[in-house]
């Protein structure tokens, strides 16, 4: 199948706004859907709740992340505390109302998480860059404070890290230790769908436009009646959001327990090493980033073994801090937009192969 | 006949001991071409900077549309119909043509933000009804066969035209030029100006020009306004401007 744009030619403006314009694009979604959706016959249980179901859940949180970083330029380094946020959030809307189906439950987790977010983004409204860093780094640090020692958090359990509640959706448990892997798999794959369509509505509209002119240059954005604050806050809200969702199905749908050590500091580096590897600026850069970053420590433990080396586990996790430390510097310095910008210039040399001019 | 769409009375700007202007006083008709000299410094950037509320005069008053107000707000200014072009571009540089003269728009849009999530209603709409309109700009500017690369990578020229295109998306009623040709060759110095002129002609835009080459300024305009060290000079038609006395003299002492 050849990748092509000449020929496919758009007879209205309409077509050509469609969410994806080239054919190809579209027949490779619709690949990459019935792949997905093959995988729990295929794929072991090892692989579905190990690496499958974590790297769906990074996707959400990464394209969070994203929306804020990516698209309207505003750092944040609390994206870990957003998760617990949604995580806890979701945990007391279960028991408080274990009538609720477990969606509304994760929605309206997502939704207080966005507020707490709003809160958190205020700053944003007058401070950027580096100090905007230290007060979100200042959230991560506060939030997760606030679940440890706030005992009504977890409904007064004494071992602090309550287990969530079980949950059926259609009659199959997809949370509690009773799930199986591929309905949990399925559950989570849902959320990462709807929320990816989600995104790409958010950023081909005019708030999309109206955050990417806040990051390109915030002064001529206001001049032209963009408000800066409502942006902004918007940005927050919306990226916070989708990490609480993220933060919930991790809780609920992954490690089976509710407890912060889950979404410290280095769970907000992951992702921002998801978002910066991956693609400022793109929502399949999410995907890539969310896939490698989670991968790769993977294939670095396993790799020696198929070769019959026999390297000590410590090297190889200075060896992983060593080649993602290289690949971001690698990344910021050369190219911005990341895997996600590699790919598309593959696929430019492909739309023109094999005549390149 | 032609009515006052915009008066400024007495503005004086301050930024700390600079006056960048002083008791500025000068008036736009509706559907003119108005043209701000003077040499570099003179305060042109900084007056349009009071029109669509940028920067806050200390003192004076500014009617815009029969409204008196001490000071512009730029939402304000923007959703009444004022739109502008900077003197260093101030376009999205990680967005596309095509985006960035849609971000023109940003506030003849009103669908909610639930409407975009989900791009329907109103989201889906808008974006159809209002893409077609910012062709029409696009066309009119000639810059179709870019429309979908991004600015960044755009020769300065060019990015000058889409700079006015993002302002002309807004239907401006009152549009500021600051320095619109500055940096350009002959050619595209002709075609800009066709464009303003065209502009003036098709839309009846009123349009508030900042220029340097006097050529240029006395083509385009139908009055010109001169200042210098932050004072009007003289205010008149092109031919009355360029033989006022102050004026041979500011531009001498300036430039040489
Ligand atoms: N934001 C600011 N802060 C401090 N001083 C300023 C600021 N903006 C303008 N000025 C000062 O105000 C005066 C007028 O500047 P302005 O940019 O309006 O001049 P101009 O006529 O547009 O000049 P040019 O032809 O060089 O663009 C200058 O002395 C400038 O240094
Ligand atoms: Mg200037």
């Amino acid at each position: 199948m050849l990748y092509r744009e000449a020929g496919d030619f758009k007879t209205t403006y309409a077509k050509d706004q469609a969410l994806i314009p080239i054919r190809q694009d579209r027949v490779m979604l619709y690949i990459a859907i019935a792949l997905a959706l093959l995988l729990p016959f295929v794929a072991s249980d090892y692989f579905l709740g190990s690496i499958a179901i974590p790297v769906l859940i990074m996707v959400i949180a990464a394209t969070g992340l994203n929306l804020l970083l990516g698209y309207c330029g505003q750092i944040s380094l609390g994206s870990g505390a957003f998760m617990a946020a949604g995580a806890y959030m979701a945990y007391k809307c279960a028991t408080a109302f274990p009538w609720l189906p477990m969606p509304v439950s994760i929605i309206l987790a997502g939704l207080a998480t966005a507020m707490i977010g709003i809160a958190f983004g205020l700053p944003a409204v007058r401070i950027k860059g580096f100090y905007l860093a230290v007060a979100t780094l200042a959230a991560q640090f506060f939030l997760l404070w606030l679940f440890t020692h706030v005992p009504w958090f977890v409904n007064y359990t004494m071992s602090g890290v309550p287990t969530p509640p079980p949950a059926t959706v259609l009659g199959v448990y997809v949370t509690g230790a009773d799930a199986p892997n591929w309905a949990k798999y399925l559950f989570v794959l849902s959320f990462t769908a709807f929320l990816t369509w989600i995104a790409y509505n958010l950023v081909r509209s005019r708030i999309g436009r109206s955050w990417m002119a806040i990051r390109d240059m915030d002064i001529a954005a206001e001049l032209i009646g963009i408000r800066p604050l409502w942006t902004k806050l918007t940005a927050f809200a919306i990226s916070s959001f989708y990490c609480g969702v993220a933060g919930a199905l991790w809780s609920f749908c992954f490690i089976n327990t509710v407890e912060p050590t889950a979404f410290d500091i280095n769970r907000s580096f992951q992702i921002l090493f998801m978002v910066i590897i991956g693609g400022l600026g793109s929502i399949l850069g999410s995907y890539f980033g969310a896939i490698f970053i989670t991968l790769f420590p993977i294939f670095l433990n396993s790799a020696p073994a198929w070769l019959g080396l026999d390297i000590p586990g410590d090297i190889i996790t200075h060896l992983e801090f060593m080649i993602f430390g290289a690949m971001i510097v690698f990344f910021l310095i050369v190219e911005p937009n990341g895997l996600a910008r590699l790919w598309q210039l593959g696929k430019e040399k492909l739309r023109l192969w094999p005549f390149p001019h | 006949m032609a009515e006052n769409l915009l008066t400024v009375e007495n503005i004086t700007l301050r930024f700390g001991g600079v006056k960048a202007l002083t008791d500025v006083s000068f008036d736009i008709l509706k559907g003119e071409i108005r043209a701000i000299i003077g040499p570099n410094g003179a305060g042109k950037s900084s007056m349009l900077n009071c029109i669509n509320g940028f920067y806050h005069p200390q003192e004076g008053r500014i009617t815009y549309k029969g409204q008196t107000r001490k000071q512009m707000r730029p939402y304000e200014a923007a959703s009444q119909g004022i739109a502008r072009t900077f003197q260093n571009i101030a376009l999205f540089r990680g967005m596309s043509v095509l985006d960035n003269v849609m971000t023109g728009r940003v506030l003849k849009m009103k669908s909610s933000l639930l409407e975009q999530a989900f791009y329907f209603g109103r989201a889906r709409s808008e974006e159809i009804s209002h893409r077609s309109k910012v062709e029409e700009v696009i066309d009119f500017l000639e810059i179709n066969a870019i429309r979908k690369t991004p600015v960044g990578r755009l020769p300065y020229g060019l990015q000058k035209r889409v700079e006015l295109a993002r302002a002309l998306a807004a239907e401006p009623e009152l549009l500021l030029l600051d320095e619109p040709m500055a940096g350009m060759n002959v050619e595209e110095k002709e075609d800009m100006s066709r464009f303003i002129l065209n502009v003036n002609a098709e839309f009846g835009t009123t349009i508030a020009l900042i220029e340097h080459d006097m050529g240029v300024v006395m083509d385009l305009s139908d009055r010109v306004v001169v200042l210098n060290y932050g004072e009007k000079l003289a205010d008149g038609t092109p031919d009355v401007v360029r033989s006022n006395q102050a004026v041979i003299d500011a531009y001498l002492g300036a430039s040489h």
